[in-house]
Order: C-alpha cells, then sequence, then structure tokens
C-alpha cells in the first residue's frame, strides 16, 4: 500500500498542474487570441461605456421599452446586509424561482403579473413567458409572441406607428439554429438598442 | 408537444448513437494500450508522468491494490480540494475577493467533486475565486471522472480475461483517460463553447450601466473550460449558480446540443468499448439498448408532462405550457431532454429548473438517480453500475430455469450475486434512511421551500441526487445547512465507494475465473430477451424499493395539481 502513495500525490499534483492550471490557462489565452469579444462577455458599449452583454438579460420597466421575462434573482438587502431581496436581472447571482408546480406563491405570483401586464398593455392575452420567471433570471430573450404583445404600448410611448415596430421586432428575431434546434426568439438588449437607434 | 420538438430529440438520439463506435473503439485502443492518433503528441508526456511518480506502466494490480490506488487517490483529491476552499481568501485568483469557504461546505463541495457528483450547495460566482473553480474544481473535474472510466475498465477485463490475478494498473488507466480521452475533447469543446459565447477570461467582474440607467454587475471568469469538462466527465457543478441554464454558461441552441451531447457521450460509447475487449460487440450493443429504452421512454414521458403543463397556469388564461424555470431559447422540448439526460447519467447540471417541472416531469429524473444512475449514467460508473444489474438480471434468469447463470463464459455464483446486492441495496439504505430522518426532525423540514408534496419531494430529491453521485437540485430547498451539508456528503461518499469496492470484488472473482464454452443451455445475453429482462429487473427492483415514497411526493402532487389543490 506505501507504494501506492507516492504515485497518489505525484499524479494529483502533475494533473492540478495540467488539468486545473495549464488547460484553463491554455485555454483562455487562444480563445482571448481567437474570440476575443466572446471570451470577454460579448460586452456591449455604447459611447464608450459598457452598458451589459447581449447574452445577459437586463430589466426593463419603462414604457418606451420592451420588457423581459420575470426574474427571481436576489441580491444582499441595502437595508440589512445579512438578508436577501429581490434584486432582478442580478448576473452576479443567477437562479431561478424554484417555485413547485402546486405553489401558492408562484401562483400569487403569476396572477399579479398576469394582472399588471393586462394592465400595461391592450386586453389580449398574455403570453406564457412574460409571466413565468426564467431559470437563470437572466434570460435575455422574450418570445416572438411576447415581443407582438408589447407593440401597441411602445408604439404608443414612442409615437411610433405600430406597422414600424412590427418590422423591428421581425428584423431581430432569431430563427431556430440550423432550422430546427431550439425555438424562435427575440433578443431584448438587442431590439431595444434597436428602439433607440430607431428614434434618432 | 410539437413535431420540431420530437425532431431535436430525435436528431440528438441519432448523433449520440453514430458516435458510439467511433469514440468507444477509440477507448478501446487506448486502455488496450494500442497506438492511437495522439500518441506521437501524449506518449511522451504519459511516459514522462510515469516516470516521475514511479509508476512501472508494465506491471499490473490485483483488485485489492487496484482498488487501494483508486481510494488514496481519491483520499488525496478530497483533502487538497478541502485546503484550497478552506485557503482561497489568501491564495492568488481571486478578483472577487471570495472569502474561505465554511468548514461544512467546504467538505461537501471536497466530496462532492471527488465523488463525480458536484452538488452545489455554493453558488460559484459568489463563492469560489478562479483559483478554487480551476485547480480545485477543474482538476476534479478531470480526475474523479478518470477514475470512473478506469475502474469500468478494470471490471470489463474481469469479464473478458481468463485465470487471471490482475485487472490493470490503476494508474496507467487514470492518466491514459485523461490525457487520451477527457483533455483532447475537452480543449475542443471549451474552444467551441468560447465561439458561442462562453466567457473564458480572468478578468474582474464588470459593472455595466444598463440601458435604463441601472447598475448592473457581470460575473467573468475561466467558465469554458471547465464547462466542456464538467459535462464530458458527467461532473455537472456549474460555474454559475443557477449552472446551464445561465446564458453565459450555454448561451445558444447549438452549445445546448453540445452540451447534452458532451453529457451522454462517453458513457453511451463505453459500451461499445466493452463490447470490444470482451471481443463481442452484440454485447455492448445489448446494454446500449437496455439503457436506450429506459432513457427514450423517460424523454417521452418529462417531455410530455411538461409540454401538457399546469393547470393553474390555464385557469389565469394562460397557455399551460410549463415555462417556469425554463429558459426561451431552449423551450420545452430541450429542457426536457436535458434534465433526463442529466439525471440518466450521473452529470447533475441543468438548463431548467427541475424544482419548478410539473410533479410527472420531475418524478423521471428522481426515478433516474434512484435506479442508481445506470442509464448510460456517469462516466465509468455508469457502466459498472450496470454490471451490479446484469448480475443479478442473470441470477433470476438462472433461477428461473434452474441452473448456474453465466455471464460472457463467466460463471455468476454466490459471491457476485452478494457483492452485486450489497451494491444496490445500499441506494434505497442512503436514500430512504436519510429521509425518513429529515421529514421528521426539525433541521430536515426547515429547509423547505414548497409546503405540502412538494416539499417532501425536495428531501427525497437532495438524498438520491448525493447517492446517487448526480449533483442536481430541486434547488429551492435549502441544502447549504449544517444537517444537509454533513448527511448529503455521506450519501454521496456511500454512494460512491460502497458501490465501487463491491464492484471491484465482482472484478477480482470474475477474472481468476475459466470461461466456460456456450452450450445449448447457455442463455444469450446479447438479444432482445435478454434486454427485456434486464429492463424489467432494473425496473422492478428501482419500482418495489421506491414506489411507496415516490406516492406520497411526486403522484399525490399530480392529483392535486389536477384537482386544482395550491400549497
Amino acid at each position: 500500500m506505501t507504494n501506492e502513495i507516492r504515485p497518489a500525490v505525484v499524479l494529483l499534483v502533475a494533473f492540478t498542474l495540467i488539468t486545473g492550471l495549464a488547460y484553463p490557462l491554455a485555454m483562455t489565452g487562444i480563445a482571448q487570441l481567437v474570440f476575443p469579444h466572446q471570451a470577454s462577455g460579448s460586452l456591449v458599449e455604447k459611447d464608450g461605456k459598457v452598458i451589459g452583454s447581449v447574452l445577459m438579460g437586463q430589466t426593463f420597466t419603462g414604457d418606451k421599452y420592451f420588457h423581459g421575462r420575470p426574474s427571481a434573482t436576489v441580491g444582499p438587502d441595502p437595508r440589512d446586509p445579512t438578508k436577501t431581496a429581490e434584486a432582478p436581472y442580478n448576473a452576479a447571482n443567477s437562479s431561478g424561482s424554484n417555485l413547485g408546480p402546486t405553489s401558492k406563491a408562484l401562483n400569487e405570483r403569476m396572477k399579479a403579473d398576469v394582472a399588471k401586464r393586462k394592465a400595461e398593455n391592450p386586453p389580449a392575452s398574455v403570453p406564457t413567458d412574460l409571466v413565468t420567471a426564467s431559470g437563470s433570471g437572466l434570460d435575455p430573450d422574450i418570445s416572438p409572441e411576447a415581443a407582438a404583445f408589447q407593440v401597441p404600448r411602445v408604439a404608443k410611448a414612442r409615437g411610433v406607428p405600430e406597422e414600424r415596430l412590427r418590422q423591428l421586432v421581425a428584423e431581430h428575431t432569431e430563427g431556430r439554429a440550423l432550422g430546427f434546434l431550439g425555438e424562435p426568439r427575440v433578443n431584448v438588449l438587442r431590439l431595444n438598442m434597436a428602439l433607440d437607434a430607431l428614434a434618432k | 408537444m410539437t413535431f420540431n420538438g420530437w425532431l431535436q430529440i430525435a436528431v440528438y438520439f441519432a448523433v449520440l448513437t453514430a458516435l458510439v463506435i467511433p469514440l468507444g473503439r477509440f477507448m478501446a485502443r487506448v486502455f488496450q494500450g494500442e497506438r492511437t492518433f495522439l500518441t506521437p503528441v501524449l506518449g511522451p508526456v504519459e511516459l514522462l508522468l510515469y516516470r516521475i511518480a514511479g509508476v512501472d506502466e508494465t506491471r499490473e494490480q490485483h483488485w485489492t491494490t487496484y482498488t487501494v490506488a483508486m481510494l488514496l487517490f481519491n483520499a488525496a483529491g478530497f483533502f487538497l480540494l478541502y485546503a484550497l476552499l478552506r485557503l482561497q481568501a489568501l491564495l492568488p485568483l481571486n478578483p472577487a475577493e471570495m472569502s474561505a469557504v465554511a468548514p461544512d461546505l467546504a467538505f461537501n463541495t471536497a466530496v462532492s467533486f471527488t465523488s463525480n457528483t458536484n452538488w452545489q450547495n455554493y453558488g460559484g460566482e459568489s463563492t469560489l475565486s478562479y483559483l478554487s473553480q480551476m485547480a480545485g474544481l477543474t482538476t476534479q473535474n478531470f480526475v474523479s471522472a478518470a477514475t470512473g472510466m478506469a475502474l469500468a475498465i478494470a471490471l470489463i477485463r474481469g469479464f473478458a480475461r481468463q485465470s487471471a490475478a490482475t485487472v490493470g494498473n490503476f494508474w496507467v488507466d487514470l492518466v491514459r483517460s485523461t490525457l487520451y480521452v477527457l483533455l483532447p475533447v475537452s480543449i475542443v469543446g471549451a474552444l467551441f463553447l468560447v465561439w458561442q459565447g462562453v466567457p473564458q477570461n480572468l478578468g474582474a467582474y464588470v459593472d455595466a450601466t444598463t440601458l435604463e440607467g441601472a447598475k448592473q454587475t457581470l460575473s467573468q471568469g475561466p467558465a469554458a473550460s471547465q464547462i466542456a469538462i464538467k459535462q464530458l466527465g458527467t461532473n455537472g457543478g456549474g460555474f454559475w449558480n443557477a449552472n446551464s441554464s445561465v446564458p453565459y454558461e450555454n448561451p445558444t441552441p447549438l452549445s445546448n446540443f453540445v452540451e447534452v451531447l458532451f453529457i451522454l457521450v462517453i458513457s453511451a460509447a463505453l459500451t461499445h468499448t466493452f463490447g470490444r475487449m470482451v471481443k463481442d460487440e452484440r454485447q455492448g450493443w445489448a446494454l446500449y439498448a437496455a439503457m436506450s429504452v429506459v432513457f427514450l421512454a423517460g424523454v417521452a414521458i418529462t417531455y410530455g408532462f411538461e409540454a401538457a403543463g399546469n393547470p393553474h397556469f390555464a385557469a389565469l388564461g394562460l397557455d399551460p405550457a410549463n415555462m417556469e424555470g425554463k429558459e426561451v431559447r431552449f423551450g420545452i422540448a430541450n429542457s426536457s431532454l436535458w434534465a433526463v439526460a442529466t439525471t440518466a447519467a450521473s452529470n447533475g447540471s441543468v438548463n431548467s429548473m427541475h424544482d419548478s417541472y410539473t410533479p410527472i416531469g420531475g418524478m423521471i429524473p428522481i426515478i433516474l438517480m434512484q435506479l442508481g444512475e445506470i442509464i448510460f449514467g456517469g462516466v465509468g460508473s455508469g457502466l459498472y453500475g450496470m454490471f451490479l444489474f446484469v448480475v443479478i438480471a442473470m441470477f433470476v434468469a438462472g433461477l428461473m430455469v434452474g441452473r448456474t447463470p453465466e455471464y460472457l463464459g463467466k460463471k455468476i455464483e454466490a459471491k457476485e450475486v452478494k457483492m452485486a446486492i450489497l451494491a444496490v441495496v445500499i441506494l434505497p439504505l442512503m436514500i430512504l434512511g436519510l429521509m425518513a430522518v429529515a421529514t421528521v426532525a426539525p433541521f430536515g423540514l426547515s429547509s423547505i421551500q414548497d409546503p405540502g408534496p412538494h416539499g417532501f419531494s425536495e428531501i427525497m430529491y437532495l438524498y438520491s441526487s448525493s447517492t446517487g453521485n448526480n449533483g442536481s437540485a430541486f434547488a429551492g430547498f435549502t441544502g447549504n445547512t449544517l444537517w444537509y451539508n454533513t448527511t448529503g456528503g455521506l450519501a454521496m461518499l456511500v454512494g460512491r465507494y460502497f458501490v465501487i469496492v463491491p464492484a471491484m470484488a465482482i472484478a477480482g472473482s470474475l477474472v481468476a475465473k475459466k470461461a466456460v464454452p456456450p452450450s445449448a443451455g447457455t442463455f444469450p445475453t446479447h438479444g432482445s430477451l435478454f434486454v427485456s429482462l434486464l429492463v424489467g429487473v432494473i425496473l422492478i427492483i428501482g419500482g418495489l424499493t421506491f414506489f411507496p415514497a415516490l406516492s406520497l411526493g411526486p403522484i399525490v402532487e399530480h392529483l392535486a395539481m389536477n384537482a386544482g389543490t395550491l400549497y
């Protein structure tokens, strides 16, 4: 048995060096060289300042923007740092609601969200993704139906014809990869940036 | 359910099956010490490792020495990882200034990663330094997977060899698994993931000012390199708290396809490696068929129930398809496929929140973990776990016709059957035993998020996942308490090593036996009759053991949900 101690220790150290340091560092070097934009987090800048990542959802509350999905992420409570408080789209603490299918808390949250969405937007049936929290709390996308649902509100707030916005949504709708993988989707940040560009 | 959903599942399964032969053949060559296209590059590295470690690669080990070597290596890994986590505040590569991990959490995490479980009671981006993620977790992602593969290969040698004394050399199998299989595929996978958008940097967290003027901190890190191996090695521990649902961890449907393929590919291909090493490829395909039957049935059930959704949603005037906890880019089909793949294998990464699944949709993952993670299973551990059920199935078949059962010409006798039963009984002992305590004790109940039957399912999920070395969770549950860190860690240890030792004892016993030539009375183990018998034995053992508990959790919740009850 003592014969096996040396290989155990030496190989553990060797693999820590190879797979724990050399491998991730080499990958970092190659990635930064070949795909610098993605490797650094697909950041988006506006006027030289980072406004977010195109991959990570962010909060939109104003009428002039398309809204993303509910987010269940939390952050430290500003009044009491030992507790947590709601902090939607906290990209430093990803999380879903994890509420179960028979949860009263889930049902009440969804009921309130449905009422809110209906009040903000002309009465139409609310797309499910707009009242369900994503798994990460950072979903950057909404379904094309969820974008269409918000078009009248945004058009009114911005004084832009609905037809123009529907066109903009269509331009920003990403189809399935290779024609069959995933689901059609609209990146909310990209769409809203295009909205701002439209205004200029 | 949609045609496109089924198409994605069908294409996934077709690609997985197409990879079985090339990868399985490659691994057989690697473990039999033959030359491969990587030998010119990696051969010298391999030899160098043997020289500095003082390993004589030509000398093989008895099963007991093999097992002791494995245990020593895993113990050393545990202590190194524990130390790294406890000392991370004093070590470099910590731009977010993470403090030391608490002792019970460090114990749980260290056990979790050395046992290939990767249960996450920590949130990566809020707890761990880059050094802990790389040198600590990424290293164990490699070597715990390599450990599993080595053990499976040793057991295969038990069937393949005759009247032999040794089952291989653990150090050689460990080095070859890591260098020739895990590392090259991870390199390709990591670069693919970066291309799709997964970050790979050592920079500080980025502070952004959003379009509406709010602050958003974007956590960064060397993620792609860790994610590639966490999927390939069926580890599953996420770089970020919400694992592969986080867009940084899994940005596109393409990255999703590759990640979910990585989850099963080695375990699936090992069935073919087995077939080649015992010189009868049909034997490998029979195991592959048995695994596939259970897997596809699981996918169909989960997908069906998630698409049919939640009647409570319909009552609010919504489309009932269950999108709570799921991402728009993946939708119902990809989320369901992943949930079943990750629990069939002992991977445990998630791209949607299982806690929010419909009761039956979420029950399939629980069942797959309770079967012992043998439907493809963890890399290596799935195959040696499956052999235990093969031994039991052949024993049952032998009882039916009244003759000593054989598998691949090796007589299955009292010792093998005892060892197999011992390993299989460990699962209910840990899962149901610890559940029984947790469901009546205040320190067990206080972690529950959802009252009612779902809370019971949350406890069941935790112990099924820990014991099965899966690592996924019903994540609303607060696992990071002294009680759950300790008992969960214990369940992981027992679930891994108390299965490994009996499995290795079987290897040691079989390798010494002579093969009996097949006769007219031999039960062929490559046809549909054998596959049906094996699937039947797996489902009956799992069903009889866990049905009462399942009926108190997911099944009663399903009935309550349809009756319009909320808790």
